[in-house]
């Protein structure tokens, strides 16, 4: 009755080994780190490969400092991340190069219900609102220590005006887990990258300025960054092809396309 | 002819006495070896265990060095060089007390009715799906608390629903199953005897329940409520998703917290020197208590079994 069942097997087997064969052929290019550029980086590995099917991109998560660091330790070919290098870090790794690959904003978002009336807040008073944690009026949802989106939200938001989060925040380990809480919560607030922005949450203006591509690209809107591609020692063969192609007309399109805003 | 054949005779016996004594050599052989294959197993996991508890406490050290009992205060903003830790254990112990004070009842209950009252035809289909709830992996039932049970908290309770009580309910869930199915193995295992005398002394049958059978299982239920902690205390996944994350002592069921595994799973990708270290003294913290609540277990298992 199963007779069909050792065949099969032995197929799937072989194929799997076939596969793996077939892997050995190309050029592998280890992508890792940010949660913010993954999006990203997932679309160029895509378009890449269809143009060179002899080069395999894996890309992964983990965050802003895992990829720095996993670049450094040479786990990752290419580390990225969502916030500058710290003095520390490239006094520990100085053979680090960053590429700045596009820019991105940090969107304050409510839920698209928001009691609270919340059109439009100054830096000091989203500060203030972090500073304070959730209370009666808030439901405060910030982002993990470490993370690259809260390293900017921190130097542009709390440290200005001598503030901490704080620890009466909930803490969210994504991007994506961020919009999911704050879709669901009426009275919640948070922030996230703005190529992860879409109808579930709606951004509110800081200082009066929406938090658009454009603006973020003419320098008004105040809570942006850089995203960045970070190779061990200068780029070198499918790596450096692969960080060109992403500075190309053709990667900053879909740069665009992601949402995130071009640096040429 | 004939001693031809007695000739053929003796060869064939020959031949069979030489392979059925080769069998049972071979036999004895299979035997050695499987014996010693199963202790190299054995052995395997154990060691495993003690390399792995060798790794925590190893990587934890630098930090139990430099915080010592810094380690445990209320305070943990590692930014700030801030890593106290107290709130976490406060957070993970309130999560698994409540969620053992919900689930200890209802999985008893359930082990009760499956070995006592229920019909041959009910049984068939409630065991097996009793034992189905193990097998959802964590991370659906911290999706389905996320989506439905927090804001259905948030209703009532206002704030985001992401709270103690969200966890501490999730967490029952999960470990009703556990609870539930070895509890019933121990009621099934007391003897038909016990059933009976209790009966022929004239008991009812919730008397039987009460006086004869849960007594008598006890220590199985203790092991069953011990796995049932372990596993609550141990989970992550469907932690990080209900239970907000903020490093705060909670003040009330309502308010969010923070437990030692979704603190070491929320920062473990960011962190580097102390802060790595400090999370895996996080682990060996977790480690301690585990073996706490499994000793407190063992002990009670011994009463159980010496009455």
């Amino acid at each position: 009755m199963q007779k069909w069942l050792v065949p099969a097997a032995a197929l799937v087997l072989l194929l799997t080994l076939f596969g793996a064969g077939c892997g050995k052929g190309r050029a592998v290019i280890q992508v890792g780190g940010s949660t913010t550029v993954q999006p990203l980086a997932e679309k160029w590995a895509e378009a890449y490969e269809a143009k060179h099917p002899n080069v395999d991109i894996r890309v992964q998560g983990g965050g802003s400092t895992a990829g720095i660091k996993g670049c450094a330790e040479g786990i990752f070919d290419i580390g990225a991340h969502s916030r500058d290098l710290k003095a520390s870090e490239l006094e520990r790794w100085p053979e680090l190069k960053p590429h700045a690959v596009a820019r991105d904003g940090v969107a304050i978002i409510v839920h698209p219900s928001n009691p609270n009336h919340a059109e439009s807040l100054t830096l000091q008073e989203i500060g203030e609102i972090f500073a304070t944690g959730s209370n009666d009026k808030w439901t405060v949802i910030s982002r993990e220590e470490g993370s690259g989106t809260r390293e900017t939200f921190e130097k542009k938001v709390m440290k200005p005006f001598g503030k901490k989060i704080s620890e009466k925040c909930e803490f969210l380990p994504s991007n994506a887990a961020v919009k999911e809480k704050v879709s669901r919560t009426p009275d919640a607030i948070g922030y996230l990258s703005l190529g992860y922005v879409d109808g579930a949450v709606r951004t509110i203006k800081v200082n009066g300025i929406p938090c658009t591509e454009e603006n973020v690209r003419k320098g008004t809107y105040p809570i942006a960054r850089t995203l960045y591609l970070t190779t061990r020692g200068e780029a070198k063969g499918e790596v450096k092809k692969f960080i060109e192609f992403c500075l190309s007309d053709e990667g900053q399109r879909i740069v665009e396309e992601e949402g995130y805003i071009r640096v040429r | 002819m004939s001693t031809a054949r007695a000739e053929r005779t003796a060869s064939l016996a020959r031949v069979s006495l030489a392979r059925l004594i080769d069998r049972a050599m071979s036999r004895r052989l299979a035997d050695r070896l499987s014996e010693l294959s199963f202790s190299v197993l054995g052995l395997f996991s154990l060691l495993l265990l003690l390399f792995i508890a060798a790794f925590i406490f190893k990587e934890a050290f630098p930090a139990f060095a430099e915080l010592k009992l810094g380690l445990f205060g209320e305070e943990w903003y590692p930014s700030r060089g801030e890593y106290g830790i107290l709130t976490m254990v406060v957070g993970s112990i309130a999560v698994t007390a409540l969620a053992l004070l919900i689930a200890l009842p209802l999985s008893l209950g359930c082990a009760i009715y499956l070995s006592e009252l229920a019909t041959p035809r009910v049984y068939r289909f409630a065991r097996p799906a009793v034992e189905l709830l193990v097998g959802i992996p964590s991370v659906v039932y911290g999706l389905v608390g996320m989506v439905l049970l927090c804001p259905l908290i948030a209703k009532f309770g206002g704030g985001s629903g992401s709270s103690v009580l969200a966890a501490g309910v999730v967490l029952a869930v999960m470990i009703l199953p556990t609870i539930a199915t070895i509890s019933e193995d121990s009621l099934r295992a007391v003897p038909r005897s016990y059933r009976e005398a209790a009966f022929a002394l004239g008991a009812t049958h919730w008397q039987m329940i009460k006086s004869v059978l849960l007594p008598a299982s006890r220590p199985g239920i203790v092991a069953a409520v011990v796995l049932g902690t372990g596993r609550a205390i141990g989970e992550t996944m469907a932690m990080l998703m209900v239970i907000g994350n903020s490093p705060i002592f909670p003040k009330s069921l309502l308010e969010p917290a923070r437990t030692l595994t979704g603190n070491i799973a929320l920062e473990i990708n960011y962190a580097t020197g102390l802060h790595a270290s400090v999370l895996f003294a996080t682990g060996a913290v977790l480690f301690l208590l585990v073996m706490l609540i499994n000793g407190i277990g063992y002990v009670l298992y011994r009463k159980g079994v010496g009455r």
